[in-house]
C-alpha cells in the first residue's frame, strides 16, 4: 500500500485543531447508590455501619434525654435540681442537666468577682479586641503590618490597663477579683501575642549566624521544653517573688500569664523554625543580590512565607495552650473552669447534677473556642494550597 | 596599587589570584580574570567546573579564601558596607528565577527600589512599569509568579534586577530551566536590553546563545580558565585540548 493512501486512511491524524468543548457533566447519582457504595458495600461494611449506627443512637438518646428532655431550665435555687430525698422537688429517679444553675450564675462564670458596675470595661475590651482581630485575620484586608502591630502589641497592653485600671478615673481592680471566661480569654490572648513575638525572635535566633546568640536560644528552648507547665507556674508564682526585692510587687496573674506565654513561645519557635527551614536558600540569595538587608529580607520575604506555612501548626499549639490556661487554678486564680467549679459547689446550688452540668458547659465553651480556631487554621490551609497550585492561565496571555 | 587603579579605569571586574575551597575540594584555583567596561563575557564549561561559584563570588553570595576581587576599583572584602555597595552595582539573574512567590510581579520589582533606594512607592511603580514594559510583561503586573510560565517568570526576574539600575549584570544559566521555545525569546531580550552597553557575565550551556551574546568567551574546567578568546575565534579555532573535546560534545 502506498504511504499516501495510508495517510488518507488514518483518520486519527488531525487536519485541524479540534475546538475545546465544555466539560461533560455526569448525572447526579441517586441516594440509593450513594448509600450502597458508602455504607453497605460488603457484608462486613454493612455490619460495621449497623453497629456504629446503634452506638450513635444509644449515646444520642441518653445524652439528649439528659441535656434536653429531662433538663431543668428555670429555677431560683438548688431545690429545682434536687430529688425529694436530696431536699428538692424532683422524683427520686430523676436525672438531668441543671441549666437553671448556669442561667442564674452566668455573670459570675463570665466575669468572676469583677465589680458589676465596672463590667463595661471587660465588654469594651472584648468588643475592641474582636473587631481588630477580625480585620487582622481576614486575608483579603491589606495593611497586615499595622494591623498585626495593633493586634499583637497595642491591644494586649491597652486591655491590661483598661481591665486592671488604677489611673485616671478608672479605679484599680485587683486581679484577685478577676475570674471566669474573661480571665481565660485575657490570658489566652495576651499569651498568644507575647508568645508569637518571642517565638519568632527565638526561631530567628536559633538560626542566627552569631553563635553565642544561637547557643543561648537553643539553651532557652531546650530547657523550657523539658519543664512541665505546672512547674513553670509554680516557679512564677512562688519562687519568682523570692528573687525580686519586696518593694516591687509583680501581679500574680501577670506572672502566671508570662509563664504560660514563655512556655508556649518555645513551641511556637520550633514551629516557625520549621517554616524558616522550608524556605529555599535561593530566596535569601535573590533578596541579598538585590541589595536588601537582613532585617528587610526577614520581615518582607522570609517570615511572610514562613508564617503562611506554619499557621496551621501554630494554631494547633495555640489550641493546646488555650486549654492549658485552666492550669492556673494551681496558683489559686479562677479561670473559666475554676470559676464554674467553685460556683457549682456553693451552698444554694449544690446538687449531684450541678457539677456535671457545670463541666458540660465548660467543655462546650472550650470546644466552641477551639473549633473556631481549628476552622480558621483549616481555612488558611486551604487558601495556601490554592495559592500553591498553578492556576488555570487566562486565555489572553 | 597604581596598577590596579589604572586597571579599574578600563576593567569593570578584576579577579586576581582567587582561590576557593569547599571542605577539601579546591573549587577555584588561582583564578585570574578580568572584564572590561561594557564587555559581554560568556563563561562556558562542564558542570562542576566552578562557573557559577565564580559568578556568586563576584556578588559576594559566596566567600573565597584567598585572592582579590576588585569591582570598579572597589575591593570586595567582607565588610557589610562594601558588600552592600557592590551588590547595588551588580544585578543577578538566576537559573530558577527565584521570584518572591508571595508578592505580585509589580511588588517583586518595586521591593528593592523602595527598601534599598528609599524610593517612594509611586515612583518605584512607575519605574517598574517602564522595565516591565521593556520585557513585554507589563500586562501581568498584578499576577503572582506562580500564575506565569517559566519564560515570563524569567522576564520578570530580569526586570526586577533592572529596576535597581545595575551597572553590570550576572546571568547564572538564565535559560537552563526554560522550554526550548522560550530560550530564543530570553536571549533576544537580553541582547536588546544590553545594547546600550552594560557589562555582562553570563554562565551558559547554550553555545549558540554564548556565541550571539558575548564579545569574549572563557572556557572553565576544574576551577580554572583554560582558554579565552573572542567569540568567533573561540568557536572556529579552539586551542586547548579540553576545549576541543568539550565543544565537539556540545555542538
Amino acid at each position: 500500500m502506498d504511504i499516501k493512501d495510508m495517510e488518507e486512511q488514518s483518520s486519527y491524524i488531525r487536519k485541524n485543531i479540534a475546538p475545546s468543548e465544555p466539560m461533560l457533566r455526569t448525572s447526579r447519582q441517586s441516594t440509593y447508590h450513594w448509600l450502597y457504595t458508602h455504607l453497605f458495600a460488603s457484608p462486613i461494611n454493612a455490619l460495621i455501619t449497623l453497629l456504629l449506627a446503634t452506638l450513635i443512637i444509644y449515646i444520642a438518646k441518653h445524652l439528649g434525654k439528659w441535656v434536653v428532655l429531662d433538663a431543668i431550665w428555670e429555677g431560683k435555687d438548688r431545690t429545682v435540681c434536687a430529688t425529694k430525698i436530696q431536699g428538692g422537688i424532683q422524683n427520686n429517679d430523676w436525672s438531668g442537666a441543671c441549666w437553671a444553675f448556669v442561667k442564674a450564675n452566668y455573670t459570675q462564670i463570665i466575669y468572676g468577682f469583677y465589680p458589676p458596675e465596672h463590667r463595661w470595661r471587660v465588654n469594651l475590651t472584648g468588643i475592641i479586641a474582636i473587631t481588630v482581630n477580625i480585620t487582622f485575620l481576614m486575608p483579603s484586608i491589606p495593611y497586615k503590618f499595622i494591623n498585626g502591630f495593633i493586634s499583637l502589641i497595642i491591644i494586649p497592653i491597652f486591655s491590661w490597663y483598661l481591665l486592671h485600671g488604677g489611673y485616671l478615673s478608672l479605679p484599680l481592680i485587683d486581679t484577685q477579683l478577676w475570674g471566669g471566661l474573661m480571665v481565660t480569654l485575657t490570658i489566652a490572648y495576651i499569651s498568644i501575642s507575647i508568645s508569637f513575638i518571642i517565638g519568632t525572635l527565638l526561631a530567628l535566633g536559633r538560626r542566627s549566624q552569631i553563635s553565642i546568640l544561637r547557643l543561648l536560644c537553643i539553651l532557652f528552648i531546650e530547657t523550657l521544653r523539658g519543664i512541665p507547665l505546672v512547674s513553670i507556674l509554680f516557679i512564677a508564682s512562688i519562687m519568682f517573688p523570692l528573687f525580686i526585692p519586696h518593694e516591687i510587687t509583680f501581679d500574680k496573674l501577670l506572672r502566671a500569664l508570662i509563664g504560660i506565654a514563655i512556655f508556649t513561645s518555645v513551641y511556637i519557635a520550633e514551629a516557625i523554625r520549621g517554616g524558616l527551614q522550608a524556605i529555599p536558600k535561593s530566596q535569601y540569595e535573590a533578596a541579598t543580590s538585590l541589595g536588601l538587608k537582613y532585617t528587610t529580607i526577614m520581615c518582607l520575604i522570609i517570615l511572610p512565607q514562613a508564617y503562611r506555612l506554619v499557621i496551621p501548626a501554630i494554631i494547633n499549639i495555640l489550641i493546646g495552650m488555650l486549654k492549658e490556661t485552666s492550669l492556673i487554678y494551681i496558683v489559686s486564680m479562677f479561670d473559666l473552669l475554676g470559676m464554674i467549679r467553685i460556683t457549682s459547689i456553693q451552698a444554694n446550688w449544690i446538687t449531684p447534677q450541678t457539677p456535671a452540668t457545670a463541666f458540660v458547659t465548660v467543655a462546650f465553651v472550650y470546644w466552641v473556642l477551639c473549633f473556631m480556631m481549628s476552622r480558621y487554621a483549616y481555612f488558611i490551609e486551604k487558601r495556601i494550597n490554592l495559592f500553591k497550585q498553578p492556576m488555570i492561565r487566562s486565555k489572553n496571555r | 596599587m597604581k596598577g590596579i587603579k589604572e586597571n579599574s579605569r578600563i576593567h569593570a571586574i578584576n579577579i586576581i589570584n582567587v582561590n576557593k575551597w569547599l571542605g577539601k575540594m579546591h573549587i577555584l584555583r588561582n583564578m585570574d580574570f578580568s572584564v572590561k567596561f561594557q564587555e559581554r563575557v560568556a563563561l562556558i564549561g562542564p558542570s562542576g567546573s566552578g562557573k557559577s561559584t565564580l559568578l556568586r563570588c563576584i556578588n559576594a553570595l559566596e566567600t573565597f579564601q584567598k585572592g582579590k576581587i576588585i569591582i570598579e576599583g572597589t575591593e570586595l572584602n567582607n565588610t557589610p558596607k562594601t558588600i552592600h555597595l557592590i551588590r547595588r552595582r551588580i544585578g543577578m539573574v538566576f537559573q530558577k528565577f527565584n521570584l518572591f512567590p508571595h508578592l505580585t510581579v509589580l511588588e517583586n520589582c518595586t521591593l528593592a527600589p523602595i527598601w534599598v533606594k528609599k524610593m517612594n512607592k509611586k515612583k518605584a511603580e512607575e519605574e517598574a512599569f517602564f522595565y516591565l514594559e521593556k520585557v513585554k510583561i507589563s500586562d501581568q503586573a498584578t499576577k503572582y509568579p506562580i500564575q506565569l510560565s517559566g519564560g515570563q517568570q524569567q522576564r520578570v526576574a530580569i526586570a526586577r534586577s533592572l529596576c535597581m539600575k545595575p551597572r553590570m549584570m550576572l546571568f547564572d544559566e538564565p535559560t537552563s530551566a526554560l522550554d526550548p521555545e522560550m530560550i530564543q525569546e530570553i536571549l533576544d531580550l537580553i541582547m536588546d536590553l544590553t545594547k546600550n552597553g552594560m557589562t555582562i557575565i553570563c554562565v551558559t550551556h547554550k553555545m549558540s546563545f554564548a556565541r550571539q551574546l558575548a564579545h569574549r568567551i572563557a572556557f572553565m574546567d576544574e576551577g580554572q580558565i583554560l582558554e579565552e578568546n573572542a567569540s568567533d575565534r573561540f568557536f572556529s579555532n579552539p586551542q586547548h585540548e579540553r576545549t576541543q573535546i568539550f565543544l565537539r560534545k556540545m555542538l
